[in-house]
């Protein structure tokens, strides 16, 4: 698990985007229900590493980013894209430890 | 092989010939050969009088024939016709074989023999050319300050040909020699009520007399009217009726009928068989038609008769709805009750201003036709029921509101200008190919001619269950428009709070985007102040433009595109510095392209610094305000145009709006700013501006309409103000300007009723809202720059700061770095590592 940043400098509902030690990229959201996701920061459609500038919501109840190029949205809890069931970004597990948010590999 | 067509006359039957031929001609059996006498193509005949609005013949013009199989020769008039060996020649000199022939030469005006007919001010009303004329004379009137015009008829034509003077400022009289206005289309109860509101407009109305004489008395026309009226004139228009044009027909030994017109067929054949005739020149069963639906149709029958067909001309309705001086005016079916035994209802509202008749048969039991004046509203639904069962009593029919609700029977025409049945159109919607008004028209052109029926298409989707729903996502059950109202009623100024008491879940990039909008044109701060922030498309939430790569690009504004040496050389410093590919935008200014998160605060500090703001093109906001030189330069400029672009621009930045909002202003008519594609576009006039409204380019470019004229600079802003004011207020979420008014029940002249003459008495609130926006505009940039909380929100990675984002890479093109296609290999380029 990788440190990322303290979990007051999330704004909910704004994602932001962490770099991990591998290279990759993860876009990591604060609900406003209070829950934290790390998902795959590269939209898969355009392959831009935006992600994390998505507009957080809901689709049917359920909770979702949308890829700020080409509108599509991901389930926050599965990384699954809604509007095209065979594409997704990858699903990073994530903790909180003393304020600090945490992010492992998917 | 290819047979040859030659048509004489590209009017508007002529034109509509070449077009239905050409769309019906799969296999090319047809090539075309057009011959037209006048110097320009076919145009919109029966809008003329809406040339007078703006003076440009370009708006009346209808599709040119894109096609190498028509061959279009203007200016140059068919006078011979060899029938025997099937050639025609040309007042140049041109021989042209043909297969077959048809004579679409229309009609000319019939002129009255008054003597003094011929003198200058005297004028017909057919053509552009004729406009011109009459123009040139009103203008040299008033150059003397004078004003006085007569038209002499009272038809339909001469109604037109009057609101043709109104718009040139000449409050005409009109002179009929019938007891009453428009004698063929309504009776005496609708035509008196037809002059009362006429005369409202300061129209003169004399009928049941005619001009015995026209005399010149110096530059003035004196007119003696055989009731002894005196007129002093400037102007006199006569328009007072047609006449076919047949010589041509008459001269090569066609027949012709004994009251003109080109004897022809139900096939539109004439007395040679490979010679048809179409329009007002044909004489069919007795009939020459002087309207134009009839003329199509019998182009559609020729253009089905040269491919083999059997059609035949469907006899015409002479049915007539049109808006006259302001009025509606509607007649169908059998209006004067000719049938033996008609029986008529009439209901005559003075005070209301309407008056509305029906025809039934002897036992009240079949609709056989009606007059309405004053409100039209029913003829859609009362025209194809002519001939039909009567729904209910005849009074409700035409009654006030609570009347019978009108059920049309499913042959029943709905479009007569495309002759679609209401059949067709639940066709298609029941198949599901149109679940909305532009599908319907795409599947069937319903509604792509007049456009009066389509409010009976939207009756009729509702009739087949389908719900035209207004609400903006699943998240709100309200219109864009309806949670503007409900935000500026409550003052709410939160999302969360909006969602709580008006909505339901989280929200989306639909309603989130959509509220921070209207949050932001009622002024509640800066778009990234707090909870707004997470609102904003990512455009807004940078205030930059996303590309492709995730880069952003930056727009500093340049009001008017005017920019002076040091500015010009501070964005080229910025963007070498910064690394940022360049290009110059339609928008007149300059976009920087590359830029990451991180950088876009140190380019902004500079641009700020050095006296650049926003220029917004990044939000659904006012863009620019495009100018051409205008008169401090141009040899040709009428007006300053660039200082009133100025002017606009810092009037309107910032301002959000359901849509991005694109202006221009032109100083004089050559139009160089283009200021007619524009959301709201001025054109400089030799009093003053010309204001046009709801044009675009784009996926459906569209031409902007004129709805003020020479106002003055304090006229036209207040106007405009009040304009993007209640569009911001009623517009769907991305509906831009020319949909929404589109939209507007009454659509242009409805717009023109609230903006101009404050029909719903809100003018003085609009403008006190954009009083508002115009006060308490600050440059959002700047904004960022001075608040270190919004400043933090540019980084590329919350845990490496500064760190480029290792995704973006660039190799250069023509001298400049351009972004390496993600996901795609470049091969054999040189890439740029950054």
């Amino acid at each position: 698990m990788t440190p990322v940043c303290e979990l007051s400098a999330l704004r909910p509902d704004q994602g932001v985007a962490a770099l991990l030690p591998d290279g990759s990229q993860v876009a990591v959201f604060l609900t406003a229900a209070g829950t934290v996701h790390a998902l795959g920061n590269i939209d898969p459609f355009s392959g831009a590493a935006v992600m994390s500038r998505g507009i957080v919501g809901d689709r049917g109840g359920v909770p979702v980013v949308v890829s700020p190029v080409y509108k599509q949205a991901f389930e926050l809890s599965t990384g699954k894209c809604l509007d095209d069931p065979l594409t997704g970004v990858p699903v990073h597990p994530v903790a909180v430890r003393d304020g600090i948010i945490q992010v492992g590999s998917p | 092989m290819t047979r040859t067509l030659v048509v004489v006359g590209h009017g508007m039957v002529g034109h509509r010939l070449v077009e239905a031929l050409r769309e019906k001609d799969v296999t090319g059996q047809w090539r075309i050969v057009v011959f037209a006498e006048e110097t320009r193509p076919a145009y919109d005949r029966v809008a003329l009088s809406s040339y007078v609005d703006n003076w440009d013949a370009e708006s009346l013009s209808l599709a040119p024939h894109r096609d190498d199989a028509v061959e279009l020769h203007l200016n140059d008039q068919v006078v011979h016709i060899d029938r025997d060996n099937k050639v025609v020649r040309t007042t140049s000199g041109r021989a042209q074989p043909y297969d077959a022939l048809v004579l679409a030469t229309g009609s000319v005006p019939f002129v009255p023999p008054v003597p003094g007919r011929d003198l200058p001010g005297c004028h017909v009303y057919r053509t552009i050319d004729d406009l011109d004329g009459i123009r040139a004379t009103v203008e040299s009137a008033r150059s003397v300050g004078r004003h006085a015009g007569m038209v002499l008829g009272g038809g339909l034509l001469g109604l037109e040909a009057a609101n043709a003077l109104r718009g040139m400022g000449i409050s005409p009289h009109v002179v009929e020699l019938g007891p009453r206005l428009m004698p063929l289309q309504v009776d005496e109860g609708g035509g008196g009520l037809l002059k009362r509101l006429v005369e409202k407009l300061d129209l003169t109305v004399h009928t049941g007399t005619s001009a015995s004489s026209i005399e010149q008395d110096g530059e003035r026309l004196i007119a003696k009217l055989s009731n002894g009226v005196e007129l002093d004139l400037d102007v006199v228009v006569f328009s007072a009726g047609i006449r076919p044009r047949d010589e041509l027909a008459r001269s090569f030994g066609l027949t012709v009928g004994e009251r003109g017109g080109i004897i022809v067929d139900k096939a539109c054949r004439t007395s040679d068989q490979d010679i048809y005739a179409i329009g007002e020149c044909a004489n069919l069963d007795g009939m020459v038609y002087g309207l134009v639906a009839p003329g199509y149709s019998m182009a559609e029958v020729v253009a089905d008769r040269l491919l083999g067909g059997t059609a035949e001309f469907p006899g015409a309705d002479m049915s007539t709805k049109l808006k006259l001086l302001g009025v509606d005016v509607a007649s169908f079916g059998d209006a004067h009750a000719k049938q033996e035994g008609a029986l008529e209802v009439v209901v005559n509202d003075a005070v209301a201003g309407t008056y509305a008749k029906v025809v039934v048969s002897d036992d009240a039991k079949t609709l056989l036709g009606g007059i309405l004046v004053g409100d039209a509203s029913k003829y859609m639904s009362l025209r194809p029921l002519v001939g039909r069962p009567l729904p209910g009593d005849p009074v409700a029919l035409i009654g006030p509101e609570g009347g019978v609700e009108l059920t049309l029977p499913h042959d029943a025409q709905v479009c007569s200008c495309h002759a679609v049945t209401k059949q067709h159109i639940v066709d298609v919607v029941n198949s599901g190919e149109a679940v909305d008004v532009p599908g319907i028209k795409a599947c069937t052109k319903a509604g792509t001619g007049c456009g009066s029926c389509v409010p009976m298409l939207k009756k009729l989707l509702s009739e087949c269950g389908i719900e035209q729903s207004r609400a903006l996502c699943e998240h709100f059950d309200h219109s864009r428009a309806d949670l503007f109202e409900i935000v500026r009623s409550t003052g709410i100024t939160t999302f969360t709070e909006l969602i709580t008491r008006h909505g339901r879940g989280l929200g989306c990039d639909i309603c989130k985007p959509a509220v921070a909008s209207i949050l932001a044109s009622l002024d509640n701060g800066h778009v990234l102040e707090g909870e707004q922030a997470t609102l904003q498309d990512t455009n807004d939430r940078f205030l930059a433009n996303m590309q492709r790569n995730g880069t952003y690009s930056v727009v500093p504004r340049i009001p008017g595109g005017e920019i002076t040496p040091e500015k010009l050389i501070v964005i080229g410093e910025v963007a070498r510095d910064f690394g940022l590919y360049t290009k110059i935008t339609g928008g007149q200014r300059i976009d920087l392209f590359g830029a990451t998160v991180d950088q876009l605060p140190q380019i902004w500090k500079r641009l700020v610094d050095a006296g650049f703001e926003s220029g917004h093109a990044y939000g659904k906001a006012l863009r620019t305000v495009k100018s051409c030189v205008g008169t401090t330069w141009c040899r040709y400029g009428v007006q300053d145009s660039v200082s009133l672009a100025i002017e606009l621009e810092l009037r309107y930045r910032g301002l959000r709006s359901p849509h991005k909002l694109k202006s221009a202003v032109s100083g004089c008519a050559r139009e160089c700013a283009e200021a007619r594609g524009k959301d709201f576009g001025i054109i400089a006039t030799e009093n003053g501006w010309n204001l046009y409204v709801g044009g675009n380019g784009g996926f459906t470019p569209r031409h902007a309409d004129l709805i003020a004229s020479d106002v003055d600079t304090e006229t036209l802003i207040k106007l405009i103000d009040r304009f993007l004011m209640f569009y911001i207020r009623t517009a769907d979420r991305l509906q831009r300007t020319s949909t929404w008014i589109e939209s507007l029940e009454g659509g242009l002249d409805h717009l023109r009723d609230v903006i101009v003459n404050d029909s719903l008495g809100i003018c003085a609130d609009l403008e006190a809202a954009m009083a508002k926006h115009v006060d308490n505009y600050a440059d959002e940039w700047r904004g960022v720059l001075e608040d270190p909380e919004k400043l933090s929100r540019f980084t590329s990675f919350v845990n490496a700061p500064g760190t480029p984002d290792p995704t973006i890479s660039f190799r250069e093109e023509r001298g400049q770095k351009v972004p390496v296609l993600l996901g795609v290999p470049s091969v054999g380029q040189a890439e740029v590592s950054r």
